[in-house]
């Protein structure tokens, strides 16, 4: 009867007890797909990364990029900035390259595709049928939405949907190492341009050892028939993944697009170091969301992916406009900073992130904002949730050059603690070189609202849902911008990443 | 950690010449402190903290020349205030210029006379706090003044002072390069109100440390002089223990680059800390506030509150933080940076941080810039108000929220008929 005793004491019932235990620590992707892989050799040399330059049957200029970076890598010191603790990584202890063995001979079409692989992105949810939909996403009124899909696995792309579809429109969408060979001159043109291969040490390491990544070429005028999307799965262990993405959208032209990341449980922590440029001309608007739900580690800080990510779109047109988009709830470690250029005038570049850390993870994330042109606009809207014994920051930049005269800047920054173990830190670095400009910065932190869970209680809800509940009112103006797929799925996510987060 | 030989010898080169360590408490504190700067290196523009304000005069072996300014468009900072005066000239003590050091509830000994006896309550504060303060940021201009600094004063208030003590630093030479040390304890359940004004020295290197007991009471309001050449780098350390109360303000009028340092603990349950600041630049004007609040203990409150003025290339840096460690709950800690750019060509550099270990805290923390606003202007002018007058009454508006922070009206009126005085004089 002694448990009996506790429940009434604590208004909590045997059921919610039961939940919230066989809910604690789940991870819904943490799943591997037995398949014969290729490796590399492990480790880094220079062998490595003409190996992988060979395996992508690169032209000899993209080669001499990947060795120039690789040889300017080795000369920098990892950044030790950021509010993040994590036993040294050995760089020497990874695998670089890691290919399905059936993807050896590239399949001329997803229908030659690895049945295997195919079952993997079928369990995670990504419709690589054509025609079909996201899962759980009913269709909209007066047709289906389409959405395209390049699925990326380990360090290569398994395919691509919608490819002749797109082809109509003279959107251009595939794997990097395919742009590289088919279409030279805008790789050539744009690679680099954005993020340089000087850029800091993790984009620097990604310029040499990148092995796969999607492309995307919006021609001027044209509004992309359907949204793009990228999905990430790092399956092999030991195993780096180093994608590469290179969205370019001509003058007028429009484009959603959508990345997503999963990775299966090991105690051993995998690295994941990703470079994303997009490149915005005259008029041009791109979306860029992100769901990055990489496995966290376990409760006890084992395992999970080390996550070190270079965004960064260039508003080089007058009135481009960029959204970053990003619900953060994986990773052991996160290291990221979507950033805007606003280089053009009357551009415009907006943030909206939601960042959960729980248990040992720790994030430290945020964006900067750059602003060159005149007249150019950014918003900046953070939200950060920390529970267990994890470390949440955000870190960004608002920059105001004497150029940019009559612009504006709006930053919000909003910590929820739940839990006195963990920690919610803000590290805002505001620059404003001319007084037309205005910029506001704002951040508070607290608790969860005494009063609100109370409510939600009286209402029937366990702690749980109603913890769930106010945490997703304190995230609504994030997913509320995110596309209508993805905000079900960050939903969904933000509930889940805080299981056992209360009691 | 061992420092790269050429920071080693420009170590080597700033403290040539300067006084040695010593004998007594305070040799050893001083000693104490010579190995800790060896250690850390004198600050450069690659350190963190430094990022937006060049330390290179505040560190170099030469002292650049700062014109004496002579003034008698504006009475000296608090003359209509009852004060007992204390006089420094180019950093030293001058007792003949200064009243008579007696006043009812407070000690005050020269560190000169005080540091050569064998025991005194200020070694236990001398460095102490300074020490406390470096860590997680390294200040090592401060222990720089700990290792070599031979002037300041110790003062110790054990009751509540009869009227405010006024440190005034004069200053005679266009080369002098001052270092001062106070450490002031305000014990528990006294109230002491300190003034500071004078630009000290054309390099003035200061620290202050400040020791506020259960229930003791700190007023602090300082007026940094208007010589447009000075350099000074001053910190404040501050440990404010449970029911204290430690309250600073200061008005930054002119002066080429002024880096003031405040690392404030506190210590107690319900303690209190306010530091607030106006800045007022025109032209070739470069003003740090960095501020460290540290909330260590359970229901404490801060405020930090600093609001500047800039115009023609002038620039303010603001870096502020606010740490709550484990286990100070009910933390209430705010933070507000503002600047008005009174023309296109000056620059305002922000980086409020929060570091927070502890959920049920409140916190937030907000910054700001831009222009006079316009429509405001236009309403006032709209009402007949001629637009320079206009203007005045905004900013004047603007800086009211730090000049609030200062409890004593009379010192209060004093600050806000400077503010006045500058506008009226940096017209156009």
């Amino acid at each position: 009867m002694k448990a009996v005793e506790t429940e009434v004491r604590d208004g909590v019932d045997r059921e919610t007890i039961e939940t919230v235990e066989a809910m604690s620590g789940k991870y819904k992707y943490g799943w591997e797909t037995e398949i014969e892989m290729d490796y590399a050799p492990k480790g880094l040399s220079e062998d490595i990364v003409r190996l992988i330059s060979s395996k992508n049957e690169e032209p000899e200029w993209m080669l001499d990029w990947r060795l120039a970076a690789y040889r300017r890598w080795v000369q920098l010191q990892e950044p030790d900035w950021a509010m993040l603790n994590y036993p040294a990584i050995d760089y020497q202890d990874q695998f670089y390259y890691a290919k399905p063995k059936s993807m050896a001979v590239k399949p001329k079409s997803l229908d030659e595709v690895d049945p295997k692989l195919l079952a993997t992105y079928a369990k995670l949810g990504i419709p690589l049928k054509e025609q079909a939909l996201l899962a759980g996403v009913e269709a909209p009124e007066g047709g289906e939405r389409q959405v395209a899909v390049d699925a990326v696995f380990d360090s290569v792309s398994v395919g691509t949907t919608f490819k002749a579809e797109l082809a109509k429109a003279g959107v251009i969408f595939c794997s990097i190492s395919e742009a590289i060979r088919e279409h030279p001159e805008l790789v050539k043109k744009y690679l680099g341009t954005v993020v340089p291969p000087s850029d800091n040490f993790f984009a620097t390491l990604n310029c040499a050892v990148f092995s796969d990544g999607s492309f995307v070429y919006i021609p001027p005028g044209t509004r992309c028939p359907m949204e793009l999307s990228t999905y990430f799965r790092i399956n092999a262990e030991n195993t780096g993944q180093f994608e590469r993405t290179l969205i370019i959208c001509d003058e007028g032209a429009y484009v959603s697009y959508l990345e997503g990341c999963t990775a299966p449980k090991r105690d051993t922590y995998q690295l994941h170091a990703a470079v994303v440029e997009i490149v915005i001309l005259k008029d041009a608007e791109v979306k860029y969301s992100t769901v990055q739900n990489w496995y966290p580690g376990d409760e006890n800080g084992v395992g999970g992916i080390y996550n070190f990510v270079t965004k960064r779109a260039d508003c080089r047109g007058d009135r481009a406009k960029v959204m970053w988009t990003q619900v953060e709830t994986g990773s052991a470690i996160t290291w990221k900073y979507p950033s805007c250029i606003l280089r053009g005038d009357d551009s415009q570049g907006e943030f909206y992130s939601i960042a959960i850390t729980n248990n040992a993870q720790q994030a430290d994330t945020g964006t900067k904002m750059i602003h060159l042109g005149k007249r150019t606009k950014s918003r900046i809207v953070s939200k950060g949730i920390s529970a267990g014994r994890a470390q949440n920051t955000y870190r960004g930049l608002v920059s105001m050059h004497p150029r940019a005269v009559d612009s504006r800047n709006y930053t919000q920054c909003d910590s929820l603690l739940i839990g006195d173990k963990c920690g919610a830190h803000t590290v805002p670095y505001i620059e404003v070189k001319n007084n037309s400009s205005r910029v506001e910065h704002e951040a508070t932190t607290s608790k969860v609202d005494e009063d609100q869970l109370f409510y939600c209680r009286s209402r029937g809800m366990d702690e749980e849902e109603a913890v769930a509940l106010v945490v997703n009112g304190f995230c609504k103006e994030v997913l509320q911008a995110l596309p209508m797929e993805f905000a079900m799925e960050a939903q969904a996510l933000v509930a889940i990443s805080l299981e056992g987060s209360v009691g | 950690m061992a420092q790269p030989q050429a920071k080693t010898d420009a170590l080597a080169a700033r403290v040539a010449g300067l006084a040695v360590a010593g004998s007594g408490w305070l040799g050893a504190a001083r000693r104490d402190a010579a190995v800790r700067l060896s250690a850390m290196g004198l600050p450069s523009r690659r350190d963190e903290y430094w990022r937006y304000t060049d330390p290179v005069s505040l560190t170099q072996t030469v002292v650049l020349p700062a014109a004496l300014f002579e003034t008698a468009d504006e009475a000296p900072a608090f003359d209509g205030i009852d004060r007992l005066r204390l006089v420094f000239v180019d950093g030293v003590f001058d007792p003949a210029q200064s009243d008579d050091p007696t006043l009812a509830g407070v000690e005050i000994t020269a560190l000169r006379a005080a540091g050569t006896t064998d025991i005194h309550w200020a070694r236990d504060l001398y460095g102490v706090l300074e020490a406390r303060g470096q860590t997680p940021v390294q200040r090592p201009l401060a222990t720089l003044n700990t290792a070599h600094a031979t002037e300041g004063l110790l003062i110790r208030a054990t009751g509540r002072a009869a009227k405010p003590v006024d440190l005034i630093y004069l200053r005679k030479s266009e080369t002098s390069d001052a270092m001062v040390h106070h450490c002031i304890k305000v014990e528990a359940g006294a109230e002491l109100t300190v003034l500071e004004n004078g630009p000290g020295a054309a390099r003035f290197t200061k620290v202050m440390e400040v020791d506020v007991a259960e229930g003791g009471r700190f007023h602090h309001v300082r007026v940094q002089g208007r010589d447009a050449e000075r350099r000074a780098a001053t910190h404040l350390f501050a440990r404010v223990g449970a029911n204290a109360l430690f309250k600073s303000f200061t008005l930054t009028a002119n002066g080429r680059l002024t880096r003031n340092d405040a690392v404030i603990e506190l210590a107690g349950h319900d303690g209190v800390a306010h530091v607030a600041g106006a800045a007022m630049g025109d032209g070739d004007f470069h003003h740090d506030d960095t501020v460290f609040m540290t909330h260590a203990a359970e229901r404490c409150e801060s405020r930090q509150v600093f609001k500047k003025v800039l115009k023609n290339g002038a620039v303010g840096v603001f870096q502020g933080k606010i740490l709550v460690k484990p286990g100070a709950q009910k933390t209430d800690g705010y933070q507000i940076s503002q600047s008005l750019l009174l023309d296109g060509a000056s620059q305002f550099l922000a980086k409020p941080e929060l570091e927070i270990y502890a959920d049920d805290v409140k916190c937030s923390h907000g910054s700001t810039s831009g222009a006079i606003d316009e429509v405001a202007l236009f309403y006032l002018q709209s009402r007949g108000v001629p637009r320079r007058v206009a203007q005045s009454l905004l900013v004047l508006a603007f800086l009211a929220e730090a000049i609030a922070e200062i409890d004593d009206e009379a010192i209060a009126e004093d600050i806000r008929s400077r503010l006045e005085g500058w506008l009226a004089r940096h017209e156009g």
